[in-house]
Formats: C-alpha cells, sequence, structure tokens
C-alpha cells in the first residue's frame, strides 16, 4: 500500500518494462525473476502479475496501454503473444489489437479508469477503440506543450503527476479534464520522464530505485498511497473546488 | 466581454533533492543541490608547477620558451592560464591575481569557469588555482653560467703593428649588432676572438666580416665526441679569419703580377680606401686600382710604409699638371720636411695626387722613402732601385691639429672585449696611442663617420662651444672636419636593463657594462 523502488536490470526506467492497473500487472520478461517478483510480494493477493512480451520485445510498458477494463496492444504483438495475454488476463479484462501508426501506444495515451489523454495525431479510429474498449471519456491532449502524453503524464484514479514544466494554468487545464488533482513533478532524481520512472494503480505506485525522498514523497501525496498522512483531505478539498468551478 | 490575458505564472516543483519549492528547471534541483551534485572544475588540476630562471627573471613557457614578466602581469596571467589543463572543457569566464607573497614562490589564480552540466543549464564557479614556482635555470642562463660552453670561436687577426682595424671593425659590429649571439670576445695578440654557442651563427659573423674588409677564412674543426650508434658527432668549429695587412694611407710596393694585371699601375701605389676591396692609386699617373681578397692572398704583399712612418712636410708651390681624375689632380709640389725649418734649407720636388687638395702653405703628411731601409723582398715589383720616389704625400694636415687633446664632446660605444691577461705596460699605452690615432681619423673622416655610430657626451652642447672657442683663440675659424652637433646620437642608458632583453641578445647585454647598454635615438 505505498511506494516501491526498484530497478529493472540495472536500468531505473520501470515504467518502459511493466504496466500497472487496477486490474492486472504486465512485466516484461526478465532474466532474474527479481522484478517480477517485487511486483508480486505487493500485488499477488489482489491482481495478476503477468509476464508477457510485445512484438517480440520487453518493453510492454511503452507498447501498450490499459485500465481495468481492458488492454489495447498495437498491430506489432503477434498472435501467440496476444493470445497468451488474453488467457493471462481476467475474463472481464478486454484485450484488442489497434491497427494504429503510432504504435507505441503507452507513450501516446495517458489513461485511467474514467478519462484518457491521447496524442493529438492518433486516428479517429483509434480515439473510438480506446472509448469503447476502455470504456472512457477521451480528451485530445498535451502536457506542457508535449505530444506524449503516455511519456509525460503518470495517471491514476487518484491523482496524476505531469511533466515539471507544465504552468499553473495547463495543471488546472488537466486537472478539469480528468477530475483528480494533478502536480507536477519528477522522478529518478529529477528526470521529466514521468511515466518511464513510475507506474502507479489506485493502491500502489513502483518508482525508479533513483528516486528520492522528495519525489517518493509527491508521489505517495498526489496518488493518495500513503494512508496515515491523509492528503486526502486536501484532495478532497481540491476536488471540490474542482467540481465548483465547473 | 472578457479578453483573455495570457499570464505568465511560474510553475513551481519541488527540488527533487532537498524538497525545496523552486521554478522548475532542466536539471529539476535547487542551485545548491546542483552544486552539491556536480563539480564543473572536476578534472582540472588545483595546484601546478611553473618553472622560472632566477638568473634573468623568465617564466618557462613549454616546450622550451622563456617569457620575461613581472609578477602579476597579464602576460603572467596568460602563461599561466595555458598551464591548467582541462579548461578547453569548460568556458572561460574571468581570471585574475589573488595577492601572494614575493618570497612564498606561490602564484595564485582566480578564475571563474562556466560549464554546461545538464541540458541547457549552466553552472558557473570561481575556484583558485595555485602555481609553485619551481627555479629552473634556463639555457641562456645555463650557457653564461658554464662559460666554456662555446662550440665555435672566430679567431679575426691582421698581423699589422697597430689596432686601427680591430677598432673600426668594433664600431662597424656595435653599429650592425652583429655581436648579438657571441658568447665572449677575448683579445688576442694580433687580434680578437670571437666565441659563439653553434656553428650557423659564426659562419653568420665571417660572413658579416667579409663583407666589410678583405679577409681569407680558413676553417677547422675538432671532434669532441662521436656516437657511433646514432651516426652523430659533437665537434669544436675554428674559423680564422685573416684580414689584409693593409690599411689606408699605407703605401704599397705592388709584386710585378698584380701591376700587370692592373694596366701597369703603380708599382709604388698609395691605398686610399679599405672595403671588401683594397682601392690603390698611383701618384705619379693618378691611375686607380682595386683588388679583391682573393686576387690578394694569391699574391701577397706588405705595405712598404704604415702610418706611423707618417712625417709633416710644409708645401711651399703646388704647380697643377692638368690632368685630374674624380677628387684628385696631379701636380708637381715643391716642399720641405717641418722638422727641417731653421735647421736647414732642403727642399724636394715631389709629384702628388693632391694637388687639389694641397696650396702653397699647407701642411700634408707623407712618407720619406729616402731614408727608409726596406726589405729587397717588399721590393719585388720595382724596376731599378732609383725608380723609388724619395717622398710619397698621402694627406693633408693642419696645423696645430695635434693639440686638440682637450676634451671631446663624442665618444664611440665599445664592445664587451675581455682583455689579456696582466698586459704590459706599453702594451696598454700603444692602446692608447692607437685609440688616440683613431680618434683623430675619426675626427678627420667624413665618410668613415658615415659608417660608425657616434654618441654625444652627457654635456656635449658645453664642451662643443668650448672647443670652438678654443679654436677660435688659437686662431682657427672654420674647420670643415669638426664633428657637429648634429651628427651625433643621443645615448640612453638603461640601469634597470633587464626589460629590454628579448630573446636573442640576452647574453650578451648581461656581460656589457652598464654605459654599453645602450638603445639608438636617432
Amino acid at each position: 500500500m505505498s511506494c516501491t523502488r526498484l530497478q529493472y536490470e540495472n536500468s531505473c526506467d520501470i515504467g518502459v518494462f511493466a504496466k500497472l492497473t487496477n486490474g492486472y500487472c504486465l512485466v516484461g520478461q526478465c532474466g532474474s525473476k527479481h522484478f517480477k517478483r517485487v511486483f508480486e510480494n505487493t500485488l499477488q493477493n489482489h491482481i495478476p502479475v503477468v509476464e508477457a512480451s510485445i512484438a517480440g520485445t520487453r518493453i510492454v510498458g511503452r507498447l501498450c496501454v490499459g485500465n481495468s477494463k481492458g488492454l489495447l496492444l498495437p498491430n506489432t504483438t503477434t498472435d501467440q503473444e496476444l493470445l497468451h495475454i488474453r488467457n493471462s488476463l481476467p475474463d472481464k479484462v478486454v484485450v484488442q489489437r489497434v491497427e494504429e501508426r503510432l504504435s507505441a501506444l503507452g507513450n501516446c495515451i495517458a489513461v485511467n479508469d474514467y478519462v484518457a489523454l491521447i496524442h493529438p495525431d492518433l486516428d479517429r479510429e483509434t480515439e473510438e477503440i480506446i472509448a469503447d474498449v476502455l470504456d472512457v471519456e477521451v480528451f485530445r491532449q498535451t502536457v506542457s506543450g508535449q505530444v506524449l502524453v503516455g511519456t509525460y503524464c503518470a495517471l491514476s484514479n487518484q491523482g496524476a503527476l505531469v511533466h515539471p514544466n507544465t504552468s499553473i494554468a495547463d495543471q488546472e487545464e488537466l486537472s478539469s479534464l480528468l477530475q483528480v488533482p494533478v502536480i507536477a513533478g519528477t522522478v529518478n532524481r529529477g528526470n521529466e520522464c514521468i511515466s518511464a520512472g513510475c507506474v502507479v494503480n489506485d493502491w500502489a505506485a513502483f518508482v525508479g530505485s533513483d528516486t528520492t525522498a522528495t519525489e517518493v514523497t509527491v508521489i505517495e501525496s498526489i496518488f493518495s498511497l500513503n494512508r496515515d498522512s491523509k492528503p486526502s483531505n486536501i484532495v478532497n478539498q481540491i476536488r471540490n473546488s474542482v467540481i465548483d468551478n465547473l | 466581454m472578457n479578453t483573455y490575458i495570457p499570464q505568465d505564472r511560474p510553475n513551481y516543483i519541488l527540488c527533487c533533492i532537498c524538497g525545496v519549492t523552486i521554478q522548475s528547471n532542466p536539471s529539476n534541483m535547487c542551485i545548491n543541490c546542483i552544486k552539491t551534485q556536480v563539480d564543473i572544475t572536476e578534472g582540472i588540476p588545483k595546484q601546478l608547477v611553473i618553472q622560472w630562471c632566477r638568473g634573468c627573471n623568465r617564466y618557462l613557457q613549454p616546450p622550451n620558451h622563456w617569457v620575461l614578466c613581472e609578477l602579476e602581469s597579464s602576460e603572467l596571467l596568460v602563461l599561466c592560464i595555458k598551464r591548467i589543463k582541462g579548461l578547453n572543457k569548460v568556458k572561460l569566464v574571468d581570471a585574475s591575481w589573488v595577492w601572494t607573497e614575493p618570497h612564498s614562490r606561490r602564484l595564485k589564480v582566480k578564475l571563474t569557469i562556466q560549464k554546461e552540466v545538464f541540458t541547457s543549464s549552466i553552472l558557473q564557479q570561481v575556484f583558485i588555482v595555485e602555481f609553485v614556482v619551481q627555479g629552473q635555470q634556463c639555457d641562456k642562463c645555463q650557457k653564461f653560467e658554464a662559460k666554456d660552453t662555446w662550440n665555435a670561436v672566430v679567431q679575426l687577426r691582421q698581423k699589422v703593428d697597430h689596432k686601427r682595424t680591430f677598432l673600426y671593425i668594433e664600431q662597424i659590429i656595435l653599429k650592425h649588432n652583429a655581436h648579438t649571439n657571441t658568447l665572449n670576445i677575448k683579445e688576442k695578440p694580433d687580434g680578437l676572438d670571437f666565441f659563439f654557442a653553434n656553428r650557423a651563427h659564426a659562419l653568420k659573423f665571417v660572413d658579416f666580416i667579409s663583407a666589410i674588409t678583405p679577409v681569407r677564412t680558413k676553417k677547422s674543426e675538432q671532434l669532441i665526441s662521436a656516437d657511433e650508434q646514432s651516426n652523430t658527432a659533437n665537434y669544436k668549429h675554428t674559423f680564422s679569419v685573416e684580414i689584409v695587412p693593409l690599411s689606408k694611407d699605407d703605401i704599397v710596393c705592388l709584386p710585378p703580377k698584380v701591376c700587370n694585371a692592373l694596366g701597369n699601375i703603380g708599382p709604388i701605389v698609395v691605398v686610399t680606401k679599405v672595403s671588401n676591396l683594397i682601392h690603390f692609386i698611383d701618384p705619379n699617373t693618378l691611375q686607380t686600382a682595386e683588388i679583391a681578397a682573393l686576387t690578394f692572398w694569391n699574391c701577397p704583399f706588405r705595405p712598404l710604409s704604415s702610418y706611423k712612418q707618417l712625417v709633416e712636410f710644409t708645401c711651399l708651390d703646388v704647380t697643377l699638371l692638368g690632368e685630374t681624375k674624380g677628387k684628385h689632380a696631379l701636380s708637381d709640389v715643391q716642399l720641405m720636411r717641418s722638422a727641417d725649418f731653421g735647421v736647414n734649407d732642403n727642399l724636394y720636388n715631389v709629384r702628388s695626387h693632391l694637388g687639389n687638395i694641397l696650396s702653397a702653405g699647407d701642411l700634408a703628411l707623407g712618407y720619406d722613402l729616402s731614408t727608409t731601409i726596406f726589405n729587397d723582398s717588399d721590393l719585388a715589383g720595382l724596376k731599378s732601385k732609383n725608380s723609388l720616389p724619395d717622398f710619397v704625400l698621402v694627406k693633408k694636415t693642419y696645423p696645430g691639429k695635434d693639440d686638440f687633446r682637450f676634451k671631446r664632446h663624442w665618444k664611440l660605444g665599445n664592445l664587451p672585449i675581455e682583455g689579456i691577461e696582466n698586459p704590459k705596460k706599453q702594451d696598454i699605452e700603444r692602446m692608447e696611442r692607437d685609440k688616440e690615432d683613431f680618434n683623430r681619423e675619426i675626427e678627420g673622416d667624413h665618410e668613415m663617420r658615415s659608417r660608425i655610430n657616434i654618441y654625444k657626451e652627457p654635456n656635449a652642447k658645453e664642451i662643443y662651444e668650448s672647443r670652438l672657442k678654443k679654436k677660435q683663440e688659437i686662431g682657427i675659424e672654420d674647420d670643415e672636419d669638426e664633428i657637429k652637433l648634429e651628427e651625433l646620437l643621443d645615448q640612453m642608458d638603461i640601469n634597470n636593463n633587464t626589460e629590454f632583453y628579448d630573446d636573442e641578445d640576452y647574453d650578451d647585454d648581461d656581460e656589457e657594462d652598464d654605459e654599453d647598454d645602450k638603445m639608438d635615438m636617432e
């Protein structure tokens, strides 16, 4: 129920090799099972942790996108991989391949169980598939001028961490779209590629091992992971005020 | 209607290390954290050694250049900064001196550098580099201290009984600074030795000498050491340079070979000039000729009489014969020895080339050949004993010329010549006499003066005026040959002359006395 620091084979960009949602967790194939075991230790009692590859690569976190209701895979995914993932995941999770030119879906799309922010250049068909399969409201959006919303934004149902250069106005706009509190921050000791450095769902977060205590504090507070300090009071206040504004 | 006014509100994040609220920047760290995280002076040494020569106060600029600079000067700063490695990776913004006690042998340079630490974030840092000044003798000082490091010597010799030629050559050398590369100059009987560090310098000097005077050069070398492995050898080179034993106003009996080659001139001729050629005139026919050094050494001859044997005559009558050549005019001169006045009434008739210059009553200098005894070998060119004239006039002189012993308003430069050890008293006297003769020759020769540098005495103007006054008292109104003040150069004495050393002539200057360090102010 808190934030865990870990590494994937000496790399701190764990978000590249893992995809975490409220319903399941995908990890890239790895030589030592340590990476997967860290996820299992925290998640095993709640959701399945599945070791998978997409298009023969380990970078599952960047290639696929999903929430507790569905999972979208890029067109480069082989049938066998698709079958393996579909068999491993719970039946209620819809797994689908999308024919999208921008095949690194994880970089182009940021999604929680209710809202998706997508790259402005994604196909209209893809947009529709996202709305149908993931059952979310879709917004074409940028984060601090960056089109790769998936890269520069980590999103859960509790909150969102965005690129450090995001202006207050942008943060407010995102907050109103997502209906969750938004904060600008960094991971992995000042790294701005947020979703490469951390994976979060509603009750757990994993960050790269370079992440400092300050960054962990920010992540825990915005994603409401630390029950003791109860930042949710503040979050609730913010949410109320946001709703009032709307 | 509301208008949208875009506002540039800064967006704050927490510093990823210390958690302080900061504006987001490329490193996403606060300034203090960046400073603790990165040291941009990494790879730049903080303590270095710089070599300094105690003898000449110069600093070594690698690989082997020595630069003279003051403490805390910008030149020294440049030199120090060049020594610091790793500055090419950063941007140097500022450099300055931090004062240090001169005796501490430490130089401290304060540097301000900038470097891009993360993408587009530039950090600036100030730090001090300390230089330890280490003593190291420079090559020149080493040579100077060791004294005997010469590799080539030029032995300049003239086998005559006076030093006039050497006094003249000394002045020419000074004027052209031909002695800049000499390590030492030593006086020897009959000449001077010039020592050089390498053969090229000596060769250059020999060339210089042979351009101003007719010489014969002989080269020889002595093997000092040889390395057969690398096929190198170390030699000491000796250049023996002999100057023809003739000088201006000598008379010569040309050998028959030379006579014939020069169109049956002479054979008794007067030397009018010695440049790189030897110029003669036949006082009987006004025929002139010149021979080169090579011709001379093929068939060498000696002067019959040289200027020490000059005798003063008084011209009683001058009859021009009509024939002229240049400034010379052939004439018959009736004369008597000045010494004979009041003793006897011996009159002589002489044919002379000085018809234009002499007139009745003038004094002239010449040689009395009638009473001189010659070696037969010197008179080989003479067809018969009778064809030897009794007298040969050489130049005009003025009454009371010798009385002007009083102070001169000019002086000459001196080469730093190491004299003979324990000189005899008579040698010193002879040298003094030669110098005095040379000074008189300068006073009497316009052309010679134009080829050398003559300097003013400190109070030249007063001395000059008193000279003129004294002359008028004696009765000489207008002396053309008097050295005018305008001809003289101002002399500059530099007591603290180290600043004017350049790399090349440092050694020589050091050997000179203070009064010799002068710069020409023309």
